[in-house]
């Protein structure tokens, strides 16, 4: 296998995945916030929350249009780019897939034209249930997406079929209700509803700053700062920590942000800052806070959290374990009917995917010495530094977005967004849930390797046979394509922001009219 | 879990629901690639383009979904075939996605600024959009008809051994051309029902006439090459439909003419070609009576007859390798497993319906015809 091959669909595929997601959270969460603001026009009737909702309307349409652009990709990405991934888990990776379409972005998508063309044709209780539609499917768009990702993570309910040579499901239910795809799923529409109340917050901000449309710019605030708040301590407190004691590769990525070597007498301390050192496997200057980490990873004081070094030995008795069956998968495919191979892969089968580790160094697994396995259990640990800092960066922005909000949700009662030092942290805070949320993606995705699927195929193994210079191909023409998509949304949104909300508009009125009206 | 239907059962469903989600997203997002690609040719200034535009507006986003979930449904129903085909043809996917992706940021961006030169930049734009991947997937099912050149190793690894520029030949081509007049004929004929009387409809109903005759000509003369090109396969010997998916566990060879055999075996597939030819003349006929139904019919027929040609003709093949046949991808060799076509079905008969419901309900209640006046007064529209 060509690892420039590998290195390249990887770059792609988190260009790809990382720019899809600059439009997603702000869908996820805006999406609720018109509903809100839309239910608060239809019980008091008054226009200007008739205006205030088409006007963030608008910009939800700017930016949902790339979001769905650009999702297209990721639909046939794994096809592309990863076959050998989807030939090997499509039983059970390609359910979610597709539900997610039939169940969640068919609703969204069809609804979403009558929200934008339907508001002179449908009554106003009509008009905010097609928005709600649109809110819901958005959301549970994500949640299949995450039940995908969740599998990852945590491949439960599937097992390895030799006759097929791939994954196969033994039980939907498991996979459905896999709790670290629950955990990722609040979490993640969490981090999409912060970034979006950030986001009202921030352009209100700078309406009230100029003192332009404040009636419109304060309301918004209100019902920002309430949603924000409310998300804000959601996605901390359901954040997917709790999902990090669940098995092996979940443990290894809990150690890692720890930068936690060794195993620790329970309850664990918890690491604030320090240096972690890879060479020396250790960490420098660590300051650690006592019992606090064996509580959140555990939610118990007795629980013991794994360090670094004991999970790599269990890493490496789990390679010798899968050579076993793969010695028995081979012999499987030269007589279907080998009994003894039978039951040596069926005592094996849940490793088999650890003895693939060897295979980025020799074609066949079984040639290795144990020096070599030792090397191979350590590729298991992810990149640690980088684990480390991007989780206390992640973490320390969300503990910001929590006072952000509670600061606003005091200065909604306290001064009414009058205090300008406040108006200007409201615009500054702006793109940080971006950073926080494309961190978070790093880091749960950094955290999975070197697997693709934890524990079963490893990502090197994934790719597609492609050839250096088409994978260039693609690299560049999506990054020409998505470069100038991102230059020309940011230019709309910064138009359709200094343009405003546009006052009441009177269809009868319009009809009759002799002016053409501009498009917008 | 006991599953009530058999494991070969099931494989027929699943490649049945499969032409299914290929007619489906043909029938839907066809209006709006075939709109798009008429374009810049039905509407010449900005206002007419307007009244084009607003014509599939509110629907193109409801459409494309068809195509997504056609990516989905293969992926969870038949994983080989999303792997290989995607993978193998590597950059026409590439073209596809960006043809695409310019779509709907076309849609959206070009009503923004009144500037003409950028709105006939969105126009071209979205004359790509409707034009590429309406070609490309007609060059793209030739390509399946002939045969991919893959192959499978023991581990069930996909290596391709072919380019982009090959996967372009007359027949290919053709395939290609048809493809674009089936669409174009679509489009022009919800164009036909969709915007009011005048210099457009005049436009749309000319262009509806012409591709109706080129839609028939062109699978005319694509049927002969396949009867005299020798493309073909067969599977030799006893046919496991209830065995493993994995394709080296069967002997598929390459027989020469064999796409012809279905129709002699099961006579009643010769309707899939029938509609084929007969819906072209049904639009023909509903244009020029000014029949909006059955011009919509006639060209829904087309679609329907043309694609399901092509899975019929197959039957059961649905991706032949042409340097490897024991590689190919058939119907009993390359689905998922048995309880995942059981469950994609459950969701399948559960939503589909549901999906359908509401897309019939959004249609009607933005039905009409869409007016020049419309287009000046909605500050919604595009």
């Amino acid at each position: 296998m060509d690892m420039a091959v590998i290195e390249l669909s990887r770059l792609q595929f988190a260009l790809t995945a990382m720019y899809h997601f600059l439009f997603v959270p702000l869908t996820l969460g805006l999406s609720f916030m018109l509903v809100i603001m839309e239910s608060v026009y239809v019980i008091t009737k008054r226009p200007i929350w008739r205006v205030i909702t088409r006007f963030w309307g608008r910009l939800f349409g700017i930016n949902f249009v790339l979001g769905v652009a650009t999702g297209l990709t990721m639909e046939f990405e794994f096809g592309t780019n990863w076959a050998y991934y989807a030939h090997y888990v499509g039983d059970i990776f390609g359910a979610p897939l597709a539900i997610e379409g039939l169940m969640a972005f068919f609703l969204e998508a069809t609804m979403v034209g009558v929200m934008f063309f339907g508001w002179d044709r449908l009554s106003r209780v009509q008009h905010l249930f097609v928005t709600l539609l649109v809110a819901l499917g958005t959301n549970l768009s994500a949640l299949w997406i995450l039940i995908a990702n969740g599998w990852m993570q945590n491949p439960v309910g599937a097992a390895f079929n030799p006759e097929t040579m791939r994954m196969e499901v033994t039980s939907f239910k498991e996979v459905l209700f896999n709790p670290v795809a629950q955990a990722k799923f609040v979490h993640t529409v969490s981090a999409g509803y912060v970034c979006a109340a950030t986001f009202v917050m921030g352009v209100s901000a700078i309406y009230l700053l100029r003192g332009k449309w404040t009636n419109v710019a304060r309301r918004s605030m209100m019902v920002a700062s309430a949603f924000g708040l409310a998300s804000a301590l959601s996605v901390v407190v359901l954040g997917d920590e709790s999902g990090y004691a669940l098995t092996d590769n979940q443990k290894m990525k809990l150690a890692s942000i720890e930068a936690m070597w060794e195993t620790e007498p329970a309850p664990a301390a918890i690491t604030l800052i320090g240096l972690p050192d890879v060479a020396g496997r250790t960490t420098h200057g660590a300051i650690k806070l006592p019992y606090v980490m064996g509580i959140i990873g555990t939610r118990s004081l007795s629980g013991k959290i794994d360090g670094i070094e004991e999970l790599v030995l269990r890493a490496d008795e789990r390679i010798h374990s899968g050579i076993i069956a793969y010695d028995a998968v081979e012999k499987l495919k030269q007589d279907r009917g080998n009994i003894a191979a039978r039951a040596a892969f069926e005592a094996h089968k849940r490793d088999i995917g650890f003895a693939l580790l060897l295979k980025r160094y020799m074609p066949d697994p079984r040639q290795a010495d144990d020096k070599q396995i030792l090397k191979a259990a350590w590729d298991t640990v992810p990149n640690v530094p980088v684990m480390f800092f991007l989780f206390r960066g992640m973490a320390a922005l969300g503990f910001g977005f929590i006072a952000f909000f509670a600061m606003a949700f005091y200065c909604a009662s306290a001064c009414r967004f009058s205090k300008r030092w406040f108006l200007k942290i409201a615009v500054f805070m702006i793109p940080l849930p971006w950073l926080a949320i494309e961190g978070g993606w790093v880091l749960a995705e950094i955290g999975r390797q070197p697997w693709a699927v934890d524990g079963v195929l490893p990502t090197f193994l994934g790719a597609s046979s492609l050839t250096v210079p088409q994978i260039w191909a693609t690299i560049i023409g999506f990054t020409a394509l998505y470069g100038t998509l991102a230059v020309i949304e940011i230019r709309l949104m910064i138009a359709a922001i200094r343009k405003g909300p546009e006052e009441h508009h009177e269809p009868m009125a319009a009809a009759q009219g002799f002016a053409p009206l501009p498009a917008e | 879990m006991h599953i009530p239907l058999d494991y070969e059962t099931l494989r027929v469903i699943w490649w049945a629901l499969l032409g299914v989600l290929l007619i489906g997203f043909a029938l839907t997002d066809g209006y709006d690639l075939g709109v798009g690609a008429l374009l810049p040719f039905v509407g010449r200034s900005d206002e007419e383009r307007r009244l084009v535009i607003n014509a599939i507006a509110p629907h193109w986003e409801g459409h494309q979904v068809w195509f997504i979930l056609g990516g989905g449904a293969i992926f969870a129903a038949w994983p080989f075939v999303y792997a290989v085909s995607f993978s193998g043809f590597y950059l026409a996917m590439f073209l596809v996605l960006a043809a695409l992706i310019l779509r709907p940021v076309s849609f959206k961006y070009r009503s923004k600024h009144a500037d003409a030169g950028w709105r006939n930049r969105w126009d071209w734009a979205l004359f790509v959009g409707g034009f590429v991947p309406a070609l490309v997937f007609g060059v793209a099912v030739g390509n399946v008809l002939i045969g991919a050149p893959f192959r499978l190793d023991s581990d069930l690894r996909m290596t391709y051994e072919g380019s982009l520029l090959g996967l372009f030949t007359p027949f290919t081509l053709l395939t290609g051309l048809l493809s674009v007049a089936m669409l174009a004929l679509h489009g022009a004929g919800w164009l036909a029902v969709k915007i009011e009387e005048g210099p457009v409809l005049v436009r749309a109903r000319a262009i509806a006439r012409i591709a109706a005759v080129v839609t028939i000509a062109l699978f005319l003369v694509g049927g002969l090459m396949v009867a005299r090109g020798g493309m073909g396969m067969a599977i030799n010997g006893a046919v496991d439909t209830q065995g493993p998916s994995n394709p080296l566990l069967s002997a598929s060879v390459a027989a020469p003419g064999a796409w012809l055999g279905n129709y002699r075996a099961h006579p009643w597939m010769v309707l899939a070609p029938v509609l084929g030819l007969v819906g072209p003349l049904v639009a023909l006929a509903g244009i020029t009576a000014r029949r909006g139904w059955l011009n919509l019919a006639g060209t829904a027929l087309a679609t329907t007859g043309i694609i399901a040609t092509v899975g019929c003709s197959m039957f059961p093949f649905i991706l032949p390798s042409s340097i490897d046949p024991r590689s190919s991808l058939t119907v009993w060799n390359a689905s998922s497993s048995h309880m995942t076509l059981f469950i994609m079905l459950i969701v399948t008969v559960i939503f589909l319906p549901v999906v359908l419901g509401y897309t019939a309900w959004v249609m009607k209640m933005l039905g009409g015809r869409i007016t020049l006046g419309d287009v000046r007064s909605n500050p919604d529209f595009y």
